[in-house]
């Protein structure tokens, strides 16, 4: 099977490890990745911010760049559900019907990792290993947007090794929203800290996740704090084999 | 008095932007406590009476679709509630604005000679800030509804729209009455405080002819006002008075009596938690020898039809104020509601305050949220507060760019370069490497960034930051030996 990869804008320029675990991840399980190296970003923050007309010139780009993909896979929910959720408004507003069409044939092989894995790969056990005790932080939009429902779940399940504990509270955003951490840092940072007393109290030695963007924000408390756990994208974690285990756990 | 620099401002003219306003909220630990565990009692007793219900989303596109044709016909059905409730012997009165509102309902009191009014809560008459209005006008306002009258005594504002005095705990409560009604032995038994409640209402009732209500809904088959209440001074209002003067938003209209199956359902359990609310009051007209004899409904537009024309926005006005969004929502959760600058807190005030303001104040509301679903999530009728949000940012957006000054705003500076460097990709990949050099200066030996400048410092003044990485994904990607990719 052949696939796009759509890294997205902070993964690339912050988070390369979680990529390199993709590519390592879904080649191992018989993926042919291309990586179009015209890709920026999706224009979540653009959108997310009131600056429609540039989030809709980034959307543009996105369709014309991968009209050709038989699959799109993206390491990020959010980014998934700017795609899936504002695309489709942002073209009926600003754009023609060739681009929407476009968008419409596009949209259905657009998928999430766990997605991908999931209902596109049809597998579960992708022959992980990471011994280590884990909890799963479902972000808002890989809850409530995308759906994910069990399937994180289901992909930790089989990791040989992985201890996972449940989360308390696991529908409470953490508090990071974009912009809005830093148009309202103070509000923000009161639901980081309520959310890290739940992640903290887990005992968990890893908070994973699906987008990066929430553990970039609860990583960052975690290091400004010494609490003494780690963020990992879930990727990583699949990657994770006894030969080469993940990045993070090095 | 000693709180005064603190006392919330509910006018969204001359509140304070969120992220200002919540700051006080923020470092007070007692007013965190009270909303937090408030709205998760609520949230625990909505949560489970909504999972005991096995068509609850087929309720929920009931609720929503009933609202949105309502909305749909508007004109027709508030013109068919007005031929009904007059042949019924109520009066009806049209006001465009809260000023023409309050004008209407003074000058009814003056003719009735009214020097004194009880009200059963209404949120609309928070909106229209009615009561120093009327005691302005020399008439003596006085709440009705346990949660108004302690914030009435207490010199408080209304926090929530269906709990108002959520954010005063008991013995708060306990400190007010005591103080207002002379009371010093009283203790925080809540038998104590609702009997001192009553014995302070019962006088109220009986002396007072004339009442004010809301309306949760208006039925335009019948011409019938709803109130649907916990305590029963609703009931008291409507029976002992002589005159009643309804006060109800244009959009509170229903089409049918029969519409109120779907409506009381899904409104009880997302407002409060309960099967159904213990009082249900319906009224037509005037009913000779039972209930007020003089009755009166003013309908309030001030703003709501600029609302309506809107394709995305007019969904704001399906709201049936259950509160069901504020109760889910994290943010809130933090601030409650004063810091909303608002009488409508929470992802609905956040919507529908900036609105009713025609856009011209509270533009940081629609910021006030970090697009997390909680609310859409909830929403009885769907009202899927996120696009709505979304769409109120673009408006801000767009209004704050003809401001010159925002040209060199760092934020505004900062999207606009975003936007450059996403069009190109060597644009973008030349940034990120200027990034990793000018980053340098920031990131400590263990590799992490402390301190930022700038809009930088909003995020490290709470978190650190990973320095950037020596080579980007896509360095990595291109570096690859050929026969892997």
């Amino acid at each position: 099977m052949r696939a796009s990869l759509f890294i997205t804008c902070y993964n690339d320029t912050l988070f390369p490890e979680t990529g390199r675990a993709v590519v390592r991840l879904l080649e191992r399980l018989g993926v042919a990745l291309d990586f179009r190296p015209q890709q920026t970003c999706c224009g979540q923050m653009h959108a997310n911010t009131g600056f429609r007309g540039e989030a809709f010139s980034q959307a543009k780009r996105f369709v014309h760049l991968y009209q050709d993909s038989e699959i799109v896979v993206i390491p990020s929910s959010s980014c998934v559900a700017m795609i899936r959720d504002q695309y489709p408004a942002l073209f009926d507003e600003l754009g023609n019907n060739t681009l929407r069409n476009e968008l419409k044939t596009l949209l259905p092989r657009v998928y999430e990792l766990s997605e991908f894995l999931i209902d596109r790969l049809g597998v579960e056990d992708v022959g992980a290993y990471f011994p280590h005790r884990v909890t799963y932080h479902a972000s808002c939009h890989g809850l409530r947007a995308l759906h994910l429902g069990e399937r994180p779940n289901r992909l930790l399940a089989k990791v040989r090794g992985l201890d996972q504990v449940q989360l308390p509270n696991l529908d409470r955003c953490c508090g990071f929203g974009g912009t809005f951490s830093v148009k309202n840092a103070e509000v923000s940072s009161a639901m980081l800290a309520v959310k890290l007393q739940d992640v903290v109290s887990t005992g968990a030695e890893y908070c994973t996740a699906l987008d990066n963007s929430c553990l970039m924000h609860l990583g960052g408390a975690m290091h400004r704090q010494y609490a003494g756990m780690k963020t990992i994208h879930m990727a990583e974690i699949l990657a994770s084999t006894e030969a080469v285990p993940a990045e993070a756990a090095q | 008095m000693s709180h005064a620099a603190n006392h919330p401002v509910l006018d969204p003219t001359i509140a304070p932007p969120f992220p200002v306003a919540a700051l006080p909220v923020l470092r007070n630990p007692q007013l965190r406590k009270n909303v937090a565990h408030a709205i998760d009692v609520i949230q625990a007793k909505r949560a489970k009476l909504v999972n005991e219900k096995t068509d609850w989303q087929a309720l929920r596109e009931a609720g929503s679709a009933i609202r949105a044709h309502a909305l749909d016909h508007l004109g027709a059905y508030l013109e068919e509630f007005e031929t009904r409730c007059t042949d019924a012997g109520g009066h009806v009165h049209w006001a465009a604005d809260a000023a023409e509102a309050r004008q209407i309902i003074l000058d009814l009191l003056r003719q009735e000679n009214a020097s004194e009014v009880i009200k059963i809560k209404t949120m609309t008459s928070a909106e229209i800030q009615l009561n120093p209005f009327l005691e302005a006008g020399g008439v003596g306002v006085f709440e009705t509804d346990l949660a108004e009258i302690i914030l009435q005594l207490g010199d408080e504002e209304p926090s929530h729209i269906v709990v108002p005095a959520l954010h005063v705990n008991r013995s708060q409560v306990r400190e007010i009455f005591a103080r207002r009604m002379g009371l010093e032995n009283l203790s925080d038994d809540p038998h104590a405080l609702t009997a001192a409640a009553r014995t302070y209402l019962r006088q109220k009732f009986l002396k007072i002819p004339t009442a004010i209500s809301g309306a949760n809904f208006l039925i335009a088959e019948t011409g019938a006002v709803a109130i649907v209440e916990s305590e029963g001074n609703g009931r008291m209002c409507l029976t002992l008075p002589r005159t009643m003067i309804t006060l109800a938003g244009i959009e509170k209209v229903l089409p049918r009596f029969q519409d109120l199956e779907v409506m009381l359902q899904v409104l009880a359990r997302s407002a409060t938690g309960e099967r159904m609310n213990p009082y249900t009051s319906l009224w037509t007209g005037v009913t000779p020898g039972d209930g007020p004899q003089n009755f009166h409904v003013v309908l309030l537009d001030n703003g709501r039809s600029s609302i309506l024309s809107h394709p995305v926005e007019r969904q704001t006005l399906k709201c049936i104020r259950c509160a069901a969004c504020m109760n889910a929502c994290p943010v809130y959760r933090q601030t409650g509601g004063h810091a909303y600058g608002s009488v409508y807190p929470g992802p609905i005030g956040a919507i529908l305050t900036p609105q009713l303001m025609q856009m011209q104040h509270a533009q940081s509301l629609p910021y006030a949220s970090s697009l997390c679903g909680a609310c859409y999530e909830v929403c009885p009728v769907k009202i899927n507060i996120p696009e709505v949000l979304l769409d109120l940012r673009a408006q801000v957006v767009n209004q704050e760019r003809k401001q010159g000054g925002r040209f060199f705003d760092p934020m505004y500076l900062g999207l606009r370069i975003a936007n450059l460097l996403f069009s190109r990709a060597w644009l973008f990949h030349a940034a990120q490497w200027m990034g990793r050099i000018g980053i340098k200066l920031f990131t400590g030996k263990d590799g992490w960034i402390h301190s930022l400048p700038s809009i930088g410092a909003k995020w490290t003044q709470t978190r650190d930051l990973r320095g950037l990485p020596s080579q980007t994904f896509h360095q990595w990607w291109a570096a690859r030996p050929k026969e892997a990719k």
